[in-house]
């Protein structure tokens, strides 16, 4: 009978031959970082045994950057960390607000970025955020690194790309340009330690008048996956955020949402708010853009 | 099945065990080492209830594993109280009758210390949301919050 073990590799070679030699011999391993999804689901959904990996140990994984033509967030630093990063949050202000809006005091000490994207929760708080941001995966496997979108990194409701062999190291994004910003926006029914109904993540970039001339809106938990809408983007680029812009890129997100209906709102409810979560975070993100330069 | 031997430091000192690799920090904690003052309320890392420092920082012992708590540090609810006597903490939460049943209470304890040792004046508005992953289901939180805000007060040596 399979029974639990526990590895924590230090070198990312070694991670990927332990997560390798399992799936040759059909011996479940699953990746650990902060636990905060993996264990509970270990707890509560699926108690059979398997090997947990333990990525926390990688230089990668713990790296920090945010230099001059990167911004370099490895996958395993824990929520805490990033929030209290204050260098992170005058460049992706709308990304550390979307991880500080994850779970508890807690949750933060050890739920990671990585994390977050790799359960491939269709409300992944962080998800949105990673994606108007431009975010690229840096995964790891055995033929070596490859760099994959955020938006194309997440395939279906808890299902990631991925592959035999691979972890997310980290993920890169080219540090915001000048007049640049971004936020993220949820609706919760309550006012902390909710699961989203909708949320919108949207990046910004002005010309010195203030015109519009890239955006990138993305949204989740009304769809199977977190989406980029181009649509929505397309709506904001050559205007100067007016109302009229903000309505035209709120409809297509409602355009673009196919939401379920569950005890956390009807799937009517939700194409509706995540227009006006899109609204909203578009001008608070050209608020942002114009104070930066 | 095979035990993996740990070694770590718990409130400042140097323990040993085994344990099993799915077992969680707080299940090591109450069976191996019998510091039963960590609580488990919902093992879903929900409620707070078994609130501890891992090196220096407040997690949920629950979605810990035992074996990383290797070479980590760990400090729990019997680490709090010193040979003086009990921490400010303690001595308000038991005044303003801060508890009920007590099970969430040394859960509110410990993470209400890791929000005072950094910042000794946080608002109610602070304190809320900084325990907002601490339930308690007797007493409604504000004289909960009131011994937090107490505690800080004489903590920072003005009379209250």
């Amino acid at each position: 009978m399979q029974s639990f073990a526990y590895a924590a590799p230090e070198t990312v070679e070694q991670v990927i031959a332990v997560l390798q030699e399992h799936s040759q011999a059909g011996k479940p391993a699953q990746i650990l970082a902060g636990g905060t999804d993996l264990l509970v689901q270990i707890r509560s959904v699926d108690g059979s045994a398997r090997t947990i990996v333990d990525v926390k140990k990688l230089p990668e994984t713990n790296r920090l950057e945010i230099g001059a033509s990167e911004i370099y967030v490895g996958a395993a630093i824990p929520g805490a960390v990033l929030t209290a990063n204050t260098d992170l949050k005058a460049r992706l202000p709308g990304l550390v607000e979307a991880i500080d809006l994850i779970g508890s005091t807690q949750i933060q000490g050890r739920a990671s970025l990585g994390g977050n994207l790799c359960n491939a929760s269709p409300a992944g708080d962080t998800i949105p955020a990673l994606i108007a941001n431009a975010g690229r995966c840096q995964i790891a496997g055995p033929a070596g690194t490859r760099e994959l979108p955020v938006e194309e990194f997440v395939t279906g409701v808890g299902t990631n790309a991925l592959g035999e062999g691979e972890l997310l190291l980290g993920i890169c994004f080219t540090p915001p340009a000048a007049r640049t910003s971004d936020a993220y926006l949820r609706f919760i029914p309550r006012t902390e330690m909710d699961i989203a109904v909708a949320g919108a993540g949207v990046s910004v970039t002005l010309d010195e008048k203030g015109i519009c001339t890239a955006a990138r809106v993305s949204i989740c938990a009304v769809a199977p996956t977190v989406l980029l809408v181009p649509a929505a983007a397309d709506a904001l680029i050559g205007t100067s955020l007016d109302d009229e812009a903000l309505a035209a890129a709120g409809a297509a997100c409602t355009a673009a949402s196919s939401p379920i209906s569950d005890k956390r709102g009807t799937a009517e409810y939700r194409r509706k708010v995540v227009a006006v979560l899109c609204k909203r975070a578009a001008g608070i993100a050209a608020e942002r853009a114009r104070g930066s330069h | 099945m095979s035990r993996t031997h740990v070694t770590t430091t718990v409130n400042g000192e140097r323990r040993e065990f085994l344990c099993e690799p799915q077992q969680s920090l707080l299940d090591v904690l109450r069976d191996e080492l019998q510091l039963t003052g960590t609580k488990e309320g919902c093992a879903t890392g929900d409620c707070g209830a078994c609130s501890v420092m891992l090196d220096d920082r407040l997690v949920c012992s629950c979605l810990v594993l035992g074996v990383e708590a290797e070479a980590k540090s760990i400090d729990t609810i019997e680490g709090i109280a010193t040979d003086e006597g009990l921490h400010p903490l303690q001595e308000k939460f038991l005044e303003h009758a801060a508890l009920q049943c007590g099970v969430c209470t040394p859960g509110f304890i410990v993470a209400a210390k890791a929000l005072l040792d950094q910042n000794p004046d946080p608002d109610e508005q602070q304190i809320r949301y900084w325990l907002a992953g601490n339930l308690c289901r007797c007493t409604g939180y504000d004289k909960i919050i009131r011994a937090v805000q107490d505690a800080a007060q004489t903590m920072r040596g003005e009379a209250s």
